[in-house]
């Protein structure tokens, strides 16, 4: 079942071939299936050398002493550079510049950058980092973001990264059904394939060039040239091919150290992180302590919330912000409710610093929120599908922060057509030994192993919040009639760079659509590739600067041919009239002229929330449901995930095929993070940063995605009616098969991932003593249809 | 470089790449082979994920075998047949079979994966022409995309496999 309402720009997508709403094929997938796309990892100067971070061991420590001659004792050494070489600002960061670039005189985590080299081949680097002796006084590190606020402060600026509290309606008022728990999640890494790389290239002008993947190109730049000490057009950021972000991206990683081994060897440098130093060196999903309490009326109508939450935000700030205000403003769901008071606190620890990753603030609350769900239909008697719909939004209704849903909402869309999709068939009697839990040989016994169903929906904000001044800039360039797009967006996979030449398809009636380099030179910025905005932020601005190019074209065309403006088509890459007197190619319509024209896009205006948490905050919201199958051993603890039924809320398909991607590739990182994934801390120290023992979905774990529908309502204000498509498919699928296990299993499972000891513990504990018979209390209540 | 250590020597050896004699000079015989695949002879088709042989994205043949380029010494691969993407891909303007089945598919997001998944089929599909769904994901499940879910790569990988019986 799809649900499509008419988009309403319908006629324009329909004539043009590989246009909008087509599985147009990605520009950069030939080079991509063939191994010629060049990478951040790929790139290569002559004269190169390769540069090495040197990283704090200790979580918390005071900086004795940094002696660097043994680095220069290494031949091939070009350069040692530590803290003291920083010719500018000596910290950066994206909201609020609290994280060195080199740890001078404390360090704060495990794996905080001391000191850098470059050398002429990666092994010199490495050896040459390690002959630097660093004198720590090693400090007990302040590890649990429980007690972070009532501790020593581990920065100058406190232990308090950022707080929001919402209070809204009647502090005392209360349903007569009332529920309460407390949650946690874990910390989960955004784990992307390609490793933080880049490549610096000193300039003549005293500049730099540098070759980077990342999620933002000019706010790079502006931290990057701060550090320097230089003028922002003496330092060129230009994107490198991007193997994956998903948030980890968004801060700055090597790019200050590369550029200042540049410019202090005179020579390209590269870096390549190992992945070991990938985990070290990028942000994490913040993990996240949940104390919840709601109440009802005996109609399962939500009368109050209560939450306090607390996530660690780690050493550094970082988005920590955003995360917070997300998880606050998120905290009750897609469900109506008058009286919300909420308190959010992101901290600060000794702990690797928590930054954004896919679904930002959203995904921690919504295993809380659907958990609580769940728990109010047991104690109401009510199916947890139909509790949902009794307090689904629906456009006109108010979020817990006052703002009025005033675009498209389709909750008990998303909810009945998920809960409509058909339960897969079979069972765990008949399933394959490759798809039992654990896989081959792992589960003894079939007849221990039982399926559970869980049902959840979440929701989240697009685009930056609360006042943030977001725009996009796109530059459309027609000469010789030729269409090249350019803007400073950055494509990391998600397939941007296809829905850009899509949008200049449609409106300008042409097949072909170059695309400029994305680079700070020469074209504003596009903003983040975060908060799945860039299709409609970006696709904007693409759009704008397509029609006025257009437009330019058809009255030059109108003007010199004495014809009416109206009578003008383009088509297949011809202005054609309609009267038929006129049929020309573009390059004669321009009559020689470049046409080009500079879109700025902004969205509608938004405001920073109240002293109450009260305020029109945010610019649109996008709503997901996804229902997860699972099966599971009882005696091992090990769950497969038999199946994930979703159905989205996107307002528009401009892309069927990679839609679909967006949805199976964030659902896998939200089944990764219910039953997996996981970054192990021992007194702060990383435990397991590497692909041997962070584990990650493999296509054997991966389950079959049922894309139940689609939710075509074109969104108000969005410049092709399309809403951004990459977060909820990881929002509410983690919470969906937790639900599941509990199902499955009976147990109560308040924290994500669940781990084998989570399950397995628990329900040998449950066992009489002297009895053999270990299986679970059967669960309540069946979870959902 | 300069020689580092006295115990490591540098080595001169030849590879056989793609068919061809591809010579190595004054390598460290610490380096493994995707080193030398990428920065010395230029192939950087295979990539650089985790450096252990966890994630497959340097999947390499040798003499047949499906293996990852990271974890082998370049050096003792001297006199061995070694296939990478670049020897799977077809010259000019042309895509193999699976490769447009990929890019038809939508199995190709950030595309870092990509590679090692094209050689790991590839060995798939010639050992096992008409694999069923779990031996294909049992056959890729040395290969992590971290983008897709699988799901387009698994519609990619039965495209080619019925393109190959037509």
């Amino acid at each position: 079942m799809t649900t499509l309402d008419t988009p309403t720009q319908a006629a324009t997508i329909a004539v043009t071939p590989d246009g909008l709403g087509r599985s147009a094929r990605r520009p950069d997938g030939r080079p991509k299936v063939k191994g010629q796309f060049a990478f951040s990892s790929d790139l290569e100067a002559e004269g190169m050398l390769w540069g090495q971070l040197l990283r704090s061991p200790h979580p918390s420590a005071t900086i004795r002493s940094i002696d660097v001659s043994g680095a220069w004792r290494v031949p091939g050494v070009l350069a040692v550079l530590t803290a003291a070489d920083v010719p500018g600002r000596k910290t950066y960061g994206l909201d609020y510049p609290d994280q060195p670039v080199f740890a001078s005189d404390v360090v704060r985590y495990a794996g905080e950058p001391v000191a850098a080299v470059a050398a002429d081949h990666p092994v010199t680097a490495r050896l040459a980092a390690e002959a630097i002796v660093v004198e720590y006084e090693v400090h007990e590190p302040l590890t649990d973001s429980v007690l972070a606020l009532g501790a020593e402060p581990v920065h100058p600026l406190g232990n308090t990264l950022y707080r929001q509290t919402i209070r809204r309606g009647d502090p005392a008022a209360r349903g007569a059904v009332s529920v309460e728990g407390t949650y946690e999640t874990g910390m989960q890494d955004q784990a992307f394939m390609g490793p933080e790389s880049g490549l610096a290239v000193p300039a003549a002008d005293g500049g730099v060039d540098l070759y980077v993947a990342t999620q933002w190109l000019h706010v790079d730049q502006d931290q990057i040239a701060a550090c320097l000490d230089l003028p922002l057009d003496m330092v060129r950021v230009h994107l490198a091919g991007v193997g994956g972000a998903f948030g980890a991206r968004e801060d700055l990683s090597m790019q200050v150290q590369l550029c200042l081994l540049a410019l202090r060897t005179g020579r390209p440098v590269k870096i390549v992180y190992s992945r070991e130093e990938s985990f070290h060196g990028h942000v994490h999903r913040h993990p996240a302590h949940m104390w919840y309490r709601h109440t009802a009326d005996a109609d399962g109508r939500l009368v109050s919330v209560e939450a306090r939450i607390i996530f660690d935000g780690g050493a550094y700030l970082s988005s920590s912000t955003a995360v917070t205000l997300n998880a606050a403003c998120f905290a009750n769901g897609p469900y109506n409710v008058q009286n919300a008071f909420v308190d959010c606190t992101a901290v600060r620890t000794n702990n690797p610093p928590c930054g954004a990753m896919r679904g930002f603030g959203a995904v921690q609350v919504c295993f809380a929120h659907e958990a609580q769900m769940d728990k109010l239909a047991v104690a109401l008697s009510i199916d947890p599908i139909e509790l949902r719909l009794r307090n689904a939004y629906a456009p006109g209704d108010q979020l817990i922060i006052g703002q009025v849903l005033s675009g498209t909402a389709p909750v008990a869309e998303v909810i009945r057509a998920c809960a409509a999709a058909p339960l897969p068939p079979g069972g765990p009697d008949t399933a394959a030994e490759l798809a039992l839990p654990g896989g081959a040989g792992r589960t003894a016994d079939r007849a221990r192993v039982r399926r559970g169903v869980g049902f959840a929906v979440g929701f989240k904000n697009l685009m930056f919040s609360a006042g943030f001044d977001d725009y996009s800039t796109a530059r459309c360039r027609l000469e010789d009639g030729r269409v090249t797009i350019t803007t400073a967006a950055v494509e990391v996979g998600q397939g941007l760079v296809t829905v850009m030449q899509q949008i200049a398809r449609d409106v300008l009636g042409v097949d072909d659509v170059a695309l400029g380099e994305a680079s700070t030179m020469g074209i504003g910025s596009a903003g983040s590739t975060s908060a799945s905005r860039q299709s409609w932020m970006t696709g904007g601005a693409v759009d704008t600067a397509c029609r006025a190019v257009r437009e330019r074209l058809l009255s030059s065309v109108a003007q010199r041919f004495e014809v009416q403006r109206a009578g003008l088509e383009l088509s297949s890459g011809r202005v054609l009239s309609v009267d038929g007197s006129l049929d020309l190619s573009l390059a004669e319509a321009a009559g020689g002229a470049v046409l080009e024209e500079t879109a700025v896009f902004r969205h509608p205006g938004t405001v920073a929330l109240d002293e109450n948490g009260q305020g029109d905050a945010h610019v649109s919201f996008a709503f997901a449901a996804h229902r997860a199958v699972v099966d599971v051993d009882l005696d091992l603890g090990l769950v497969k995930v038999v199946e994930v039924a979703t159905a989205q809320d996107v307002g528009r398909v401009l892309n069927p095929v990679q839609l679909i991607g967006q949805l199976e590739g964030g659902i896998s990182q939200g089944v990764g993070f219910a039953v997996m994934e996981e970054i192990v801390l021992d007194d702060g120290k990383l435990r397991n940063p590497s692909f041997t023992d962070y584990i990650i979905p493999t296509a054997l774990d991966m389950p079959p995605v049922t894309i139940q529908a689609l939710i075509e309502q074109p969104e108000p204000g969005s410049p092709l009616g399309a809403k951004g498509a990459g977060e909820p498919p990881s929002i509410s699928s983690t919470a969906a098969v937790v639900a599941a296990i509990r199902n499955a299993t009976g147990l109560e499972l308040p924290r994500a991932p669940v781990r084998p000891q989570d399950i397995a513990l628990l329900l040998a504990e449950q066992r009489p003593a002297g009895s053999t018979d270990i299986s679970p209390a059967p669960p309540a209540k069946e979870a959902s249809p | 470089m300069e020689q580092l250590t006295d115990n490591e020597a540098l080595l001169s050896y030849t590879l056989h790449v793609n068919g061809h004699d591809r010579a190595v000079n004054d390598a460290l015989l610490s380096e493994n082979l995707l080193y030398v695949l990428r920065e010395r002879l230029g192939l950087r088709g295979s990539k650089n994920a985790c450096e252990q042989g966890e994630c497959g994205a340097c999947s390499v043949l040798i003499d047949g075998r499906l293996e990852c380029a990271c974890t082998v010494l370049a050096a003792g691969a001297a006199g061995r047949e070694i296939v990478t993407v670049e020897g799977l891909t077809p010259a000019g303007d042309e895509l193999s079979g699976l490769q447009e089945a990929f890019l038809a598919e939508g199995a190709v997001q950030c595309g870092f994966c990509t590679p090692g998944l094209i050689v790991s089929v590839h060995d798939l599909l010639e050992r096992t022409p008409d694999p069923t769904e779990l031996e294909i994901r049992e056959a890729i499940s040395g290969n992590l995309c971290r983008c897709t879910g699988y799901g387009r790569i698994l519609a990619a990988v039965k495209v080619a496999q019925d393109a190959r019986h037509p």
